[in-house]
């Protein structure tokens, strides 16, 4: 059972402010809270609880229910720098207390030791700020177990063999696989290739009052009644709330942190829910408020100290966005698959995690089988799947491909890498403003060629996967430049040098003592898809560095 | 139907492993509104509409019945995707309500200048109302036809469409919210995992 944490008053110095409940937000409020500290989490969407969840695809899909709404924090978009942005939504991430861990699809890999160190291994690459990490794999490995553990991960340690070493095995067993992933399986093996039961952020098993998947098939898009789906909703803000110690508000906006003229944090500045400004006062701030809106708060608290920008004195805040590459292929088979029921993924494949340099492109990524296709997408026709191209929108013919393909069709997702550019980025639009008048946020983007090159090579893997599976047809989208960005990654990326990164391996700002980010934006490489257990197991290892440096004084002013 | 909601809520706690009660205050709202959904699409009279005229009605009827047409089984006429679109423009969709006329609008004027004499989409021949659909299926005009159709017949029932789950009965979607394995007919016969011989490549 829910029990709600304290409610402090914002003139009441916490010790920190956390802007954001989601992924790394919520990892963060739960160990902070744990170690002793008092705790005010700011979260821009609504506090929204199992029994408000529903399977309503206009309202879930269409209506925003869970996600930002695009009339009222609208975006621009433009390639390069030279051009001039244009109105369209390009940025999608959850809007409730859980972020867009409410939502996602729950796929939790790893990242790979290499991720780590590619850069070393592989050489620069001309024209990117392709660079390692400061810490590795190793560092990393028992936060990424905490994850396991405390979120909750279900998955077969040792299925495998490209696995990096673990500590301990999954805490749960893994989920029932689904036609999909049996066809999957048995064609990616016959390709002497190496599928794996997928590790997924859901309970196999109930445990700690969340109850175990019942197999509904509303993951993606969705929240989870039953709290088998381990968001931070229903796994770790739970134990922040029960330690006393923290507050979660929510419909609170967060848009300038406030600087003093010693060049520290002194708290938050928020619009509530009537959007009156409020001002939360805290010894130490810790940004998680995703790769898109940890960089815009910090370019919107721009000061006399700090002109470019909170925290930005390298120029980097906000540059080498990274959206991971990503293609759907489909495949309709003969018998049903009825794959819209369980968990999106069963299956995932990781052969080709690292290309060989000699294709002549950097890249490489992972494979799954899935199915991710509500019945009005799947009418309609959407971004994610859908019929073929070639049968009619209307008519006699569409309502028989409706009947045919729906329970006997699934999809192979190709995930894989985007190199970081440094023109690539999210700015504060000159020209837009959202409805609290502030300015709107601006992607600069163009895919580097190796990141399509990359992601076309997956795609006709995924191609060979259904031929050897003997699919009756297969179809997919053009490869196509991103245009809609889910993954939001690496734009305050972590670093040893001041001059080409943001934040230490600490997760603190090079310029800011007291402040921290902790996100999608602290990610340094993009990994091969997938990022949200990489989140939280820094999110994790970020929450003991800040405990540490506070009991040392370290954070006193 | 309330011993349908106590048959569900036991057979989903003795598959998750936890106990009625917390199924209860946890998992209803999805079956309270799908049995809602079903309660409402067996109601006996049919809804009165709310925003489009008799008119209007009878015309984007005639559209929607070409876009998902009556064949040997059930199309969007008996779904009742005209009660989920008037619905519609009342509630989420109000904005629309010039559009749609405009609509309705453009198709007349392409029926007239198709079929001279005919001045009501609705009053063409089948043969007639396609012809003139085909001429407009990449106007915006068609687009929202076919949005708003495809999303009432195939959207929740309690929208006011879908009724008696006939979008979700023609493409196979099993509305019960809960399953246990197996899914379908190619994990049936899994023997279960084993690891694949021979090292990564």
């Amino acid at each position: 059972m829910r029990q709600a944490g304290p409610k402090y008053k914002s003139s009441d110095e916490v010790d920190f402010v956390i802007v954001g409940s989601g992924a790394a937000g919520g990892v963060l409020a739960k160990e902070l809270s744990t170690n002793g500290f008092r705790v005010v989490v700011l979260e821009q969407g609504p506090y929204l609880t199992p029994e408000q969840f529903d399977h309503d695809e206009l309202h879930v899909s269409f209506q925003n229910a869970l996600t930002n709404d695009p009339q009222k924090q609208p975006n621009t978009f433009r390639k390069t720098p030279q051009d001039k942005a244009s109105r369209q939504p390009v940025v999608n991430y959850g809007c409730c207390v859980g972020g867009s861990s409410v939502h996602f699809t729950a796929n939790y890999w790893r990242f790979h030791e290499i991720d780590f160190i590619e850069r070393s291994k592989r050489g620069p690459i001309p024209g990117t700020g392709f660079a390692d990490w400061p810490i590795t794999y190793a560092d990393l490995e028992p936060y990424y177990t905490k994850v396991d553990w405390e979120v909750g991960v279900s998955g077969l340690a040792g299925a495998s063999p490209f696995d990096p070493p673990r500590s301990k095995p999954y805490a749960y067993p893994p989920l029932p696989v689904k036609s999909s992933g049996v066809i999957f399986e048995r064609a990616a093996r016959k390709l002497g290739w190496h599928p794996f039961p997928a590790p997924m952020a859901i309970l196999s098993k109930a445990a700690d009052g969340r109850g175990a998947c019942v197999h509904c098939g509303f993951c993606v898009e969705f929240g989870c009644e039953v709290g088998a789906k381990s968001s931070s909703l229903a796994s770790v803000i739970p134990l922040a709330e029960r330690t006393g110690r923290c507050e979660i508000r929510p419909n609170s906006y967060a848009f300038r942190v406030e600087a003093n003229d010693r060049g520290r944090v002194t708290g938050v500045t928020y619009f509530d829910a009537q959007k009156q400004q409020q001002f939360q006062k805290a010894k130490a701030v810790v940004l998680s408020a995703n790769g898109a809106e940890t960089p815009r708060l910090l370019l919107l608290s721009a000061s006399k100290l700090f002109p470019n920008g909170l925290a930005n004195s390298s120029g980097v805040v906000g540059k080498y966005l990274m959206p991971n590459g990503n293609h759907e292929v489909f495949g309709v088979f003969e018998h049903p698959l009825n794959d819209y029921k369980s968990v999106v993924v069963s299956r995932v494949l990781h052969d080709f995690y690292e290309l060989d340099p000699k294709l002549g492109f950097y890249g490489g990524g992972g494979l799954d089988a899935r199915f991710d296709t509500t019945p009005v997408s799947f009418g309609l026709g959407s971004f994610f799947g859908g019929l073929p191209k070639d049968i009619p929108t209307w008519g006699r013919a569409y309502k028989s491909a409706l009947r045919e393909y729906f329970t006997c069709t699934m999809g192979i997702f190709c995930h894989g890498t985007s190199l970081p550019v440094e023109s690539n980025s999210f700015s504060l639009d000159p020209g837009l403003k959202d409805a609290w008048g502030l300015p709107a946020l601006r992607v600069t983007y163009t895919d580097h060629p190796d990141d399509l090159k990359n992601i076309t090579y997956l795609k006709d893997r995924a191609l060979e996967i259904f031929e050897a599976a003997g699919a009756r047809k297969t179809w997919h989208a053009p490869i196509q430049e991103t245009q809609v960005f889910y993954h939001l990654l690496g734009t305050c990326r972590m670093g040893n040098d001041p001059k080409t990164s943001v934040i230490n391996a600490d997760h603190r700002a090079h310029d800011v003592p007291n402040l921290f980010l902790c996100d999608g934006s602290s990610l340094v490489t993009s990994g091969r898809g997938q990022p949200t257990m990489t989140i939280q197991a820094l999110a994790y290892r970020a929450a003991d560095r800040i405990t540490a440096l506070a009991k040392h004084g370290d954070l006193d002013a | 139907m309330q011993d349908a909601l106590s048959r569900r809520r036991f057979v989903l706690s003795s598959a998750t492993g936890i106990s009625a009660a917390w199924v209860a205050t946890h998992w209803p709202a999805i079956l309270a509104a799908a049995d809602h959904a079903h309660r409402a699409a067996q109601a006996a009279s049919p809804p009165k509409l709310a925003v489009l005229t008799t008119e209007q009605a009878t015309e984007i009827e005639a559209i929607a019945s070409q876009i998902i047409p009556t064949d040997d089984g059930p199309g969007a006429r008996e779904a009742g995707v005209i009660y989920f679109i008037d619905r519609a423009l009342k509630t989420f969709a109000s904005s629309q309500n010039g559009a749609v006329a405009d609509g309705i609008a453009q198709v007349q004027e392409k029926t007239k200048e198709l079929f001279p004499g005919v001045t009501k989409f609705s009053a063409a021949s089948s043969e007639q109302q396609i012809a003139v659909l085909k001429a407009m299926e990449n106007t915006p005009a068609f687009g929202l036809f076919r949005f708003h159709t495809v999303c009432g017949f195939l959207a929740d029932p309690s929208r006011g469409g879908n009724r008696n789950e006939i979008g979700w009965k023609l493409i196979g979607f099993d509305s019960s919210h809960a399953f246990q394995p197996p899914f379908g007919y190619y994990d049936k016969d899994y023997p279960g995992w084993q690891p694949s011989g021979g090292d990564k490549k």
